[in-house]
């Protein structure tokens, strides 16, 4: 196991960041802790960091007690946390060199390692760390953060504000460190992100809601869900809400999701509810279970 | 020790690349001690004096002919009675008067020596300091002229006589003062702020996990700013001798280690504050407030601490600086070795071990 978390609680005075959280990672595995702002991501990266202390329970990261040896946990993890945090008014060279030094080691020595993301930054290596862009930005703090060759990498909300199109290259470099043998712990608010993890966990207001593959994580769905839409929107999810069978009714891009109660449920009787709404262009049509369906149903 | 150099060389980065800091850092004192400099040998010009001529002689007559030849000085009164230089200072007519002894050129070809008194109003002793300086060079002048082929030289003898203000007590006294602010300004503040920056910007969550000891950082933090303050000493040091000419009387060394002690306490004053605040701004205003103020009201750098109501003089006790600007007075003006300093020496130092012992308890191995 290379990170194992056992019945971990924190609160900061009343309110419950943590509460009985356990689950385990196994060594090389690409795990993602998946949940809304303020679910208690960052809490309990700060306790597997080594950086708080938990109010009950215990977790172990690289086999190292995270209270008693937290000083073993800081030579052989990576972090970055989800602000970005380099020194602004270094280049992004010193910021690389600093962090080598800092860790005992040479940009030399694993430049293997970083070599694919910093050859991206690279022509911009005398650039002031401030003035990169988001997603630079973020490339600059991984290659930091893998400097000195980490057993166990933590990310929390690496793609935050990173544009789309760096999003995907950076899952892109998460998912050849881990082939490298790098146990990786990412947390997101973004579900597409999810499924581009080995497990993951759902977490909201401090709770695990459930572990486990993204893939057995949308079979287990209990419902079919319909992609609905309408002119209107607003009007279309107000009625559908409204719908006596109504099971869920989730705003999805330009669909709702909607589920209903029953099992034998036919899109024709829904239709013929909505057009004495009167709503308009309606489509009704099977959608596939995503990651946010499964988390809106658990979080209910 | 690799490890600890790329800290400090990062944190010179830091402070070069702030022209804030920069500022703080190097503008400051310079601008201090030259704004007090420049106040303190401002030049005088046409300053009103008054003569007081017992003798009425050749000699005088051709001395008050020099003075009042000068630019710097316009004689505004001649005055026949002792009792007549009170009453002119009192109606502050007059900035000096010149009193010549009785039988002035008999006594300087008799006996090769003449005696004149400069007496000066010292309320305000920066200018009587200089009115009497500038006296006594035109007396040299006419000396020199008058003893130019005699071989037993003529000497007129200048008492000088500062009323209201005879020690001239605050003269020298804005170096020790604004050494002490600047070093605690430079050292507490400035490390303080640059700890809470790393806290403000996340970077301190990195360096807590990594290896790097968080006493390696601290001390990374605080040796850039001993070796900077260290070099602010030296400036002020340099320029209030150059440029204000103040006398260090005492050893340049012992004053150097003093500084360095004084350094020390403040910097570990910046650690302390710094572990309990959160933003620069608060740093900023703790230090300001809490040391800053202080150091200017309570360490009798302008207030006199005798002249102070007694609660405040006792809480004067807990400010280094007092003890600092007493050291350094001691050595500067006064020019007394360790064996008249050792007191408050060791109460700076037993002040400092407290401080550092303090924030090395308070200081946090995590974020809370």
């Amino acid at each position: 196991m290379s990170i194992s978390v056992s019945n971990i609680s924190k609160s900061y005075d009343a309110v419950k960041a943590l509460q009985d959280i356990s689950f385990e990672v196994k060594s090389g595995e690409l795990f993602g802790l998946i949940g809304p702002d303020g679910a208690g991501k960052t809490s309990l990266f700060r306790i597997l960091t080594t950086l708080l202390l938990a109010n009950e329970g215990t977790a172990t990261v690289a086999g190292f007690d995270v209270v008693k040896d937290y000083k073993k946990i800081r030579n052989s993890v990576g972090y970055m946390p989800g602000k970005f945090s380099l020194y602004q008014d270094l280049t992004v060279e010193e910021n690389l060199t600093f962090f080598a030094t800092t860790f005992g080691t040479t940009i030399q020595e694993n430049y293997d390692l970083i070599q694919e993301i910093y050859v991206q930054i690279e022509p911009f290596k005398n650039r002031r760390a401030g003035k990169l862009s988001g997603g630079m930005k973020q490339k600059l703090a991984l290659c930091c953060a893998l400097i000195h060759k980490p057993k166990v990498l933590f990310l929390d909300e690496p793609t935050t504000g990173v544009d789309p199109v760096s999003r995907k290259e950076f899952w892109e470099m998460l998912k050849r460190l881990q082939q490298k043998g790098i146990t990786i712990l990412v947390s997101t608010p973004y579900m597409d992100e999810a499924a581009l993890c080995d497990r993951i966990a759902l977490i909201q207001d401090g709770k695990i809601l459930q572990i486990d593959t993204p893939q057995a994580i949308v079979k287990h769905y209990p419902k079919q869900i319909y992609n609905v839409s309408a002119t209107n929107t607003y009007e279309l999810t107000n009625a559908l809400k409204a719908y006596e069978y109504s099971h869920s009714v989730y705003p999805f891009g330009e669909f709702v999701h909607y589920t209903d109660q029953r099992s034998d449920f036919n899109p024709t009787e829904l239709k013929a509810y909505l057009e004495s709404k009167n709503l308009s262009d309606l489509v009704i049509e099977k959608t596939k279970v995503t990651i946010e369906d499964t988390f809106m149903e658990l979080a209910k | 020790m690799k490890r600890f150099i790329g800290f400090v060389k990062k944190e010179f980065y830091h402070i070069f690349r702030d022209r804030r800091s920069l500022f703080i850092l190097f503008g400051m004192p310079i601008a201090q001690i030259l704004l007090f400099g420049f106040a303190i040998t401002n030049e005088i010009n046409n300053v009103d004096i008054a003569v007081l001529d017992h003798s009425k002689d050749a000699t005088t007559k051709e001395i008050i002919y020099k003075i009042s030849a000068s630019k710097y000085f316009s004689i505004k009164q001649m005055i026949t009675h002792e009792a007549d230089i009170a009453s002119v200072f009192e109606k502050g007519q007059v900035k000096a008067v010149l009193n010549f002894e009785n039988d002035f050129s008999k006594n300087l070809i008799n006996d090769h020596k003449a005696t004149i008194q400069i007496v000066t109003d010292a309320t305000d002793p920066n200018t009587a300091n200089t009115i009497s300086n500038y006296v006594n060079a035109i007396l040299q002048q006419y000396q020199l002229e008058l003893n130019k082929g005699t071989t037993t030289p003529y000497q007129i003898v200048s008492q000088t006589r500062m009323v209201y203000n005879p020690e001239l007590k605050s003269v020298y006294m804005f170096v020790p003062g604004v050494m002490t602010i600047i070093l605690m300004l430079v050292s507490a503040m400035m490390t303080s702020i640059s700890i809470t920056k790393e806290k403000e910007l996340g970077t301190m969550e990195i360096l807590l996990v990594s290896p790097i000891n968080p006493f390696q950082v601290i001390i990374g933090k605080v040796v850039p700013y001993i070796f900077l303050s260290v070099i602010n000493a030296i400036v002020i040091v340099l320029l209030s001798i150059f440029i204000f000419h103040m006398p260090v009387q005492g050893s340049l060394f012992l004053l150097g280690l003093e500084s360095v002690l004084f350094i020390v306490s403040a910097l570990a004053l910046g650690i302390l504050i710094s572990t309990i605040s959160k933003t620069q701004q608060t740093a900023m205003m703790i230090s300001l407030m809490g040391l800053m103020l202080p150091v200017i009201l309570l360490s009798g750098f302008i207030f006199p601490i005798s002249s102070m109501p007694v609660p405040l003089q006792i809480i004067s006790n807990i400010i280094p600086a007092k003890w600092f600007i007493i050291i350094i007075k001691g050595i500067m003006l006064k020019g007394v070795g360790i064996q008249y300093i050792w007191k408050e020496t060791l109460i700076l130092l037993g002040m400092t071990v407290f401080f550092i012992a303090l924030s090395v308890k308070k200081y946090k191995i995590r974020l809370e």
